[in-house]
């Protein structure tokens, strides 16, 4: 397996990051989507959108082989998903901390370098460990990327959402991934803070080579730097540059009732007539929320 | 020798206690006992499993009154409880059924209703095997409160072996089991088998539980398990420092339980949680005044 600076060549060889052909996803006896068919090629940002209880998460996980497909196929930097574990990052939906949780937000990115490993970590390991020293540093280099140094030696359960989704994301970039998965990384964050880390994921994907898929219920902080979209809606989903998908004809066909896109005069797109999707809880809890 | 109590001379304390054998045994078994239940402590306490602990930690009464009952050795029923209660708590998911069975961080509520149930279940049962046996258990208080009077060198000798095998198994398991315990979500994606680490801490707590109670008695192993972890991983938040300042804290919180229980004439579950909670009430005196002045 490529570790950290063998990275690179194995990256060169792959020219799908993931592949999903035909594939459709049941979960309990309910089919979420079918027939999806989208790639992301490598260093590219997509977006995966839809209503909630549409079934983004599944996508991201059926990627991750956390769930079967019940047909078609997904490969993922080449391989069969659930089998390039070490050369994704990813953000599952919105984590927070509890706020009595007495470690530091350092100790939690680290656990994305060898969190799996078995054993303890000795003490003076830093010392005499060319391998441990290299982790070390790569924890600070990530943490700097992110620009989490100011906070990352507090308590993660007391830093705000922001600064945790900050650190989240350097967790999930220590082993230099090829792609990064996002499930609603922006969700309840704040304004000022879904154009930060919106803009720090673009400039990860761009300066660092990585592909970004990010799952997403609201396009516009996000829409200045998508390559492309996978729009979820009605058991299928429809993919292509965001001009190409988020129009009109194409969401009216997606949803099979009349959908609107409007563009304000700041360039935000709105998304007029949609059906009522369920709660949004629903989404947060599971998806056994009610079909439509 | 000849006892002649506390006297303001340390040196001479000191040795005066340890002339007697009983309680060179009962410092070494402490010691281990201490280092045992800090470490699975430290654990404990992340993983917000202390209701869990505490409910472990209780069975060994039913356990231990029911081996009696039944003629076998008390021993064997500290263990059987323990590991079973283990897997019932174990069995309940940490996380909300069906579809979003992913998200293994889940709810602790179903997991404390059936810890509730388990333990009110273990006390009423443990009470029915007392009554059974005729009424008087001689060791009824030493069973609830412990005693350290009649620790034995093999007694040491095995609870050694047995902390050493729990130890070993722990720190095999310790950086996933930090994973798993703070981030579950990324764990499970990184390939981390979350439940079974979760069944495993279980027993191992279970087992750890059934050892120290046999010194401390079933109401309070919880005071070394959940004292100085809580009270260490409030002084700090780096999780190897906090983890070295629990065991230490439990040891020293054992030795001068037994200290001044050889002292005094008051049972040394009162020592024990005296010192316990003292240095807990410090510790969170601290933090927020540290909270305040930041």
């Amino acid at each position: 397996m490529a570790r950290a600076p063998g990275g690179a060549a194995v990256r060169t060889a792959i020219s799908e990051v993931v592949r999903f052909d035909k594939a459709a996803a049941r979960i309990g006896g309910r089919t979420i989507w079918a027939d999806v068919s989208l790639t992301v090629q490598p260093g590219e940002f997509m977006a995966v959108l839809g209503p909630n209880g549409v079934g983004k998460s599944t996508l991201i996980k059926a990627a991750l082989g956390l769930i079967p497909l019940s047909a078609g196929s997904v490969t993922v930097l080449g391989r069969p998903a659930g089998q390039s574990g070490g050369q994704i990052g990813y953000l599952p939906q919105r984590r927070s901390f509890d706020p009595g949780l007495r470690v530091r937000g350092i100790d939690v990115v680290g656990l994305g370098g060898d969190g799996e490993r078995w054993g303890v970590p000795l003490p003076m390991a830093a010392r005499f460990s060319p391998t441990r020293r290299a982790m070390i540093d790569r924890v600070r280099e990530v943490i700097d990327l992110v620009g989490a140094s100011g906070y990352a030696h507090r308590p993660i359960g007391q830093v705000s959402g922001g600064e945790q989704q900050r650190l989240l994301i350097a967790q999930a970039l220590v082993r230099r991934p090829s792609l990064l998965m996002l499930d609603e990384p922006l969700d309840s964050l704040d304004l000022p803070n879904q154009a930060s880390v919106a803009a720090l994921l673009a400039t990860i994907c761009r300066d660092h080579d990585v592909a970004v898929m990010l799952v997403a219920h609201d396009v516009n902080p996000i829409l200045p730097y998508l390559d492309c979209v996978a729009y979820l809606a009605g058991g299928g989903a429809a993919c292509g540059t965001p001009e190409q998908v988020i129009t009109s004809r194409t969401l009216t066909a997606l949803y099979q009732t009349p959908v609107e896109v409007l563009r304000a005069s700041d360039g935000r797109l709105v998304v007029v007539g949609e059906p009522e999707a369920p709660a949004r809880h629903a989404d947060r809890h599971g998806h056994t929320a009610e079909p439509r | 020798m000849r006892f002649t109590g506390a006297s303001w001379n340390l040196a001479h304390d000191l040795r005066q206690m340890l002339a007697f054998p009983f309680m060179v045994h009962a410092l070494r078994a402490g010691t281990i006992a201490a280092v045992l239940a800090g470490a699975l402590g430290w654990f404990m306490v992340l993983r917000r499993q202390s209701f869990a602990g505490h409910t472990l930690a209780v069975v060994s009464f039913p356990g231990a009154a029911g081996a009696i009952l039944l003629g076998i050795s008390a021993t064997a029923g500290y263990f059987a409880a323990a590991i079973a209660a283990a897997l019932v708590i174990a069995a309940v998911p940490r996380q909300q059924g069906g579809l979003r069975g992913l998200n293994v961080g889940g709810s602790a509520s179903a997991e404390s209703a059936v810890t509730g149930t388990v333990q009110a279940f273990a006390l009423a049962s443990g009470a029915l095997f007392v009554s059974l046996y005729g009424g008087f258990l001689s060791g009824l208080t030493d069973l609830l409160f412990g005693s350290f009077l009649g620790i034995t060198a093999a007694q040491v000798t095995t609870l050694l072996a047995a902390a050493i095998a729990a130890l070993a198994v722990l720190a095999l398991i310790a950086r996933p089991l930090f994973f798993a315990s703070v981030d579950p979500d990324v764990a499970v994606a990184r390939g981390v088998r979350v439940r079974l680490l979760g069944t495993v801490f279980l027993l191992l707590l279970g087992c750890g539980a059934a050892e120290v109670s046999q010194i401390t008695g079933a109401l309070l192993v919880f005071a070394l398990l959940v004292m100085p972890a809580a009270t260490a991983q409030l002084l700090t938040a780096r999780p190897g420092v906090s983890f070295a300042a629990t065991i230490a804290l439990a040891v020293a919180t054992a030795w001068l339980g037994l200290t001044t229980e050889f002292f005094s004439a008051s049972p040394i579950g009162f020592w024990v949680t005296t010192f316990g909670f003292g240095g807990y009430a410090l510790a969170a005196l601290w933090r927020s005044a540290a909270t305040a002045l930041a």
